[in-house]
């Protein structure tokens, strides 16, 4: 089972309400590449594979729990106190019109989320793969975001996550060494 | 030491509307080259390793918009 | 009407304490799942663990718990659902 903690992953902060960058921000929400996407992904890749990589997905999957909600704390620092008027100036009228100053797994186009984002083969090299190229997608995504934020709080909450994502991708990587390693062969370091 | 960030030339064609981009980057962090990582690594101490997002250095690249600069120095 | 609660300076810093904790155990259970025989990252995940239990402790004690069915001690009234939550703070 899954326990929650009171507390924040990281830090977050916002040095103002930008509506604007909360409607980019969703990508990372209910986007392809995003963080529920990661968490789903792998938790359910996690029954069908060897044993030995089950804790690294069990773990990662875990954090990117802690990953979107830092996202959606961001999203809702900026469009907090967000009027109607300022929420359609900064193009989320669409979005109001719906879900007033409410969250939803939607990408920055509006696009809702779809389980068709994350792939299950079954088989060991082709999902760890998949997460490979996830964790750089969605490390580029976060580079797009910063490059059109000119927030500092915000982008020390965004660097922090894009930086997790190398992490994600350096254990995938090694799993990936794991599961090719020659039986009854020790690793060497 | 590896660079974490490359550089190219994109073609730029007679009709291209747009005022040029004429180096463009894409980054190549520290995963691709660190291997599997080896033991006893040195580490950030804890705050750092928070505020970084990683606890070894040998696995931190910061990023920024590398467009950014270019952009002032034209305005 | 009254803004309810805010919590002092010292909350803050204690979270962050805590953040910084628990950022070291996440990043070595990551490695050491990759890296079970690792025995002197073992020793620091170890350390670290008892570490964030004893900050989690004291700060629970003055600001009430921090996680819930049962994995934290309530106050009377019941405190779980004081607010702020991770995303108010
Ligand atoms: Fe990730």
């Amino acid at each position: 089972m899954w326990v929650y903690e009171k507390k924040l992953q990281y830090p977050v902060r916002v040095s103002k309400c930008n509506p604007m960058l909360a409607k980019f921000l969703i990508e990372q929400y209910g986007g392809a590449d995003g963080e529920l996407a990661a968490a789903l992904r792998y938790l359910n890749q996690r029954y069908s594979i060897p044993d030995k990589v089950v804790g690294l997905l069990t773990d990662i999957g875990t954090e990117e729990f802690a990953h979107l909600e830092m996202i959606a704390t961001m999203v809702y620092k900026l469009t907090k106190d967000a009027t109607p008027d300022e929420m359609r100036e900064a193009g989320l009228g669409d979005h109001y019109a719906n879900h007033d100053n409410a969250l939803f797994y939607h990408n920055a186009a509006g696009a809702p989320w779809t389980a068709t984002y994350i792939q299950a083969k079954g088989d060991p090299i082709a999902d760890l793969y998949e997460d490979i190229a996830a964790e750089e997608k969605a490390r580029a995504t976060y580079q797009w975001i910063i490059n059109m934020s000119d927030d500092p709080d915000l982008n020390d909450g965004l660097s922090f996550l894009r930086e997790r994502e190398v992490v994600h991708s350096q254990r995938f990587r090694e799993a990936v060494e794991i599961l090719k390693e020659e039986r009854d062969r020790k690793k060497i370091f | 030491m590896s660079t974490y960030r490359k550089s190219w030339r994109p073609y730029i064609g007679p009709n291209d509307p747009c005022p040029p981009i004429e180096i463009k980057y894409y980054e190549t962090p520290p995963n691709l080259y660190l291997g599997y990582q080896p033991y006893g690594l040195k580490q950030f101490d804890p705050s750092t390793a928070l505020f970084k997002g990683t606890l070894w250095p040998a696995l931190y690249a910061p990023y920024s918009n590398p467009y950014k600069k270019k952009r002032e120095e034209e305005e | 009407m009254a803004n309810p609660k805010q919590m002092p300076d010292e909350f803050y810093q204690w979270m962050k304490q805590l953040q910084e904790i628990d950022f070291v155990l996440v990043e070595l259970t990551l490695y050491l799942d990759t890296h079970p025989e690792d025995y002197d990252s073992i020793k620091q995940f170890n350390e670290f663990a008892e570490k964030g239990m004893r900050l989690r402790q004291k700060i629970e004690k003055k600001y009430g718990p921090l996680m819930q069915y049962g994995q934290s001690y309530s106050g009377y009234p019941w405190n779980w659902d004081d607010p702020p939550w991770p995303w108010q703070m």
